[in-house]
């Protein structure tokens, strides 16, 4: 499939930002980030932030932008729709709840439940964006149960270490943020490597044989494609990554968003000062690079039925 | 609504395609083309039509495959040119995965199509195809698929024999057939049955409405083909080509 960079910022910005904002409410609740309004103020706004330029940026590969509105009113059997309805919904509830940190200070009692709603909503509309993906049965690599959980996983993943790049800022919550991606990134990083060894092994149940119904009578061959210039279609679906460059990107993805932010995690953990905000940094730069190389792989890896038609062998 | 019809339509208007007469001229595609230039969802624009890299949206694509039969002889098999087109499922997934309610199947028959006052042009709808039949318009920005020309079928300006989709009028070997299929009685119903006509990959279980007839075996079990082979021409039965044959062996 053709990685569309707007979709992969999408994916990456606003997973990130949920991942930011379910952890910044559900630590607050449980009493293990203080109500100040400083970082209030600082978390609220780089998740929002960080969720409306995804969803902008999503709009960007739109034909027509000025209808996204439209998006809205087909929930009861789109994926997409219901994603949409729900980032909707998630600013209120986030909304209020930071308003609540930020000029009162009080997030107990019913803010709390409020916290609740506004936290299943954030996570609620990764795990939509990721069965946007896992529905298809077109794409083999994507449509199982472990492409919406590594959504859900990698958002939180992104989040924690914005967490404690924040929290480091203010000095609060001791060694918990770092503790959380401490516990995260291995976890993030086992559930990539399960997706990645399926798509390696998933089972090609169409074959160029059962695509065009001809199976039976032969071995089947693509003898003259229907045109000379690639049209939308192949364009679109027949992008494929060489086998040997993607070996290469995953290499680079997992050590840029998983194995380098983890030690420097550990490190963050054992320094103190200037050294130690440094280094909180350089973590979250470098799991940014990473989600976003694993999100281009994403696509790049997934291959579409209907190349079939096209000369594919099988669809895998 | 992308939500599918409560009931499935009893009227299944689609085609049949004889893969067995089909002769690969492309003029289906081309009558298509012609016809939805100023249909429904004209324009098909093109970009660069005379250029280098020309690019379009076509609504029929036809591709050539080679059947090869290799435990039968180096050149057992035939070749299948197959004209393709969107098949309107009957579980059509390009619909209900549509955010914006643009894509629908319409209940009274069956057709699928596109609202383009309504697309976003997200393209999610041409992922959810496993068949390659949607193809976005770059120039409008929305979605563009096969009417089933629907603006020809219902058209009482037109002759009634012309009240078929573009592609079948068009057709110089017969090789396509329109109809209802929701019909066991229809013409199309029965050239099915009759000739055990099939899906297009079946078991990614959209249903299509569309039919494919398979080729006949051109060698092997169950083929008619007969082809005169060199040898046989040598013999014959003739008195004065033998004399003329022993005149010029001497």
């Amino acid at each position: 499939m053709h990685p569309a960079l707007s979709v992969i910022i999408f994916t990456t910005a606003s997973g990130t930002g949920y991942g930011l904002l379910v952890l910044l409410i559900l630590l607050n609740i449980n009493g293990l980030l203080p109500t100040s309004s400083g970082l209030g103020l600082a978390g609220f706004g780089v998740g929002l932030t960080l969720v409306t330029a995804g969803l902008l940026a999503s709009t960007f590969h739109l034909g027509h932008p000025e209808r996204a509105w439209r998006a809205l009113s087909q929930w009861r059997s789109s994926w997409l729709s219901r994603e949409g309805v729900v980032a909707i919904a998630t600013y209120p509830a986030v909304g209020l709840f930071a308003i609540a940190w930020v000029f009162t200070g009080n997030t107990s009692g019913s803010w709390s439940l409020v916290g609740i709603v506004a936290a299943l909503l954030a996570g609620a509309t990764v795990a939509c964006t990721g069965m946007i993906y896992a529905s298809l049965k077109t794409i083999p690599q994507w449509h199982n149960f472990l492409t919406p959980t590594n959504y859900l996983l990698l958002a939180l993943t992104g989040g924690a270490v914005w967490l404690m790049v924040i929290a480091n800022f203010f000095s609060v919550g001791g060694n918990l943020p770092a503790l959380l991606s401490l516990i995260l990134l291995p976890l993030a990083w086992a559930l990539k490597q399960a997706y990645w060894a399926y798509i390696d092994k998933v089972p090609s149940q169409h074959t160029i044989g059962s695509a065009t119904g001809l199976g039976a009578l032969g071995d089947v061959n693509l003898l003259e494609p229907p045109h000379t210039e690639p049209n939308f279609v192949q364009k679109e679906m027949g992008f494929k990554i060489a086998r040997r460059h993607a070996k290469k990107l995953r290499k680079t993805a997992l050590f840029l968003a998983f194995i380098l932010p983890l030690a420097l995690t550990a490190g963050v953990l054992v320094t103190s000062g200037t050294l130690n905000t440094l280094l909180a940094l350089l973590a979250l730069l470098s799991v940014s690079a990473g989600l976003l190389t694993e999100r281009w792989l994403f696509f790049a890896e997934a291959t579409h039925v209907s190349m079939l038609y096209y000369g594919g062998a099988k669809a895998q | 609504m992308t939500m599918l019809p409560a009931q499935p339509s009893k009227k299944k208007l689609g085609l049949v395609i004889d893969l067995d007469t089909c002769v690969g001229c492309h003029a289906c595609a081309v009558s298509c083309k012609e016809w939805n230039s100023g249909g429904h969802a004209a324009p098909l624009t093109d970009t660069n039509p005379y250029g280098k890299e020309p690019d379009g949206v076509w609504f029929n694509r036809i591709p050539t495959f080679e059947v090869s039969q290799p435990e039968l002889g180096p050149t057992a098999g035939q070749t299948v040119h197959m004209p393709r087109s969107c098949l309107h499922c009957e579980s059509p997934e390009c619909v209900t995965v549509c955010p914006t309610g643009a894509s629908y199947k319409r209940a009274e028959d069956g057709i699928v199509l596109v609202d383009e006052e309504k697309c976003i042009g997200c393209k999610l709808c041409s992922w959810a195809c496993p068949y390659g039949a949607r193809e976005y318009d770059t120039d409008a920005g929305v979605m563009k698929k096969c009417t089933l020309c629907v603006d020809r079928i219902y058209n009482e300006n037109l002759d009634e024999s012309e009240r078929q989709p573009s592609c079948v009028t068009t057709c110089p070997a017969g090789a396509r057939h329109f109809g209802d299929l929701g019909d066991a009685d229809s013409a199309v119903s029965k050239l099915v049955d009759e000739r055990d006509g099939f899906n297009l990959m079946d078991a990614i279980g959209y249903q299509p409405t569309n039919k494919y007839l398979p080729p006949r075996p051109k060698s092997g079990p169950g083929s008619s083909y007969r082809p005169l082979k060199i040898d046989q021409q040598e013999t014959t039965d003739s008195r004065f080509l033998k004399w003329i044959d022993r005149l010029f062996s001497r």
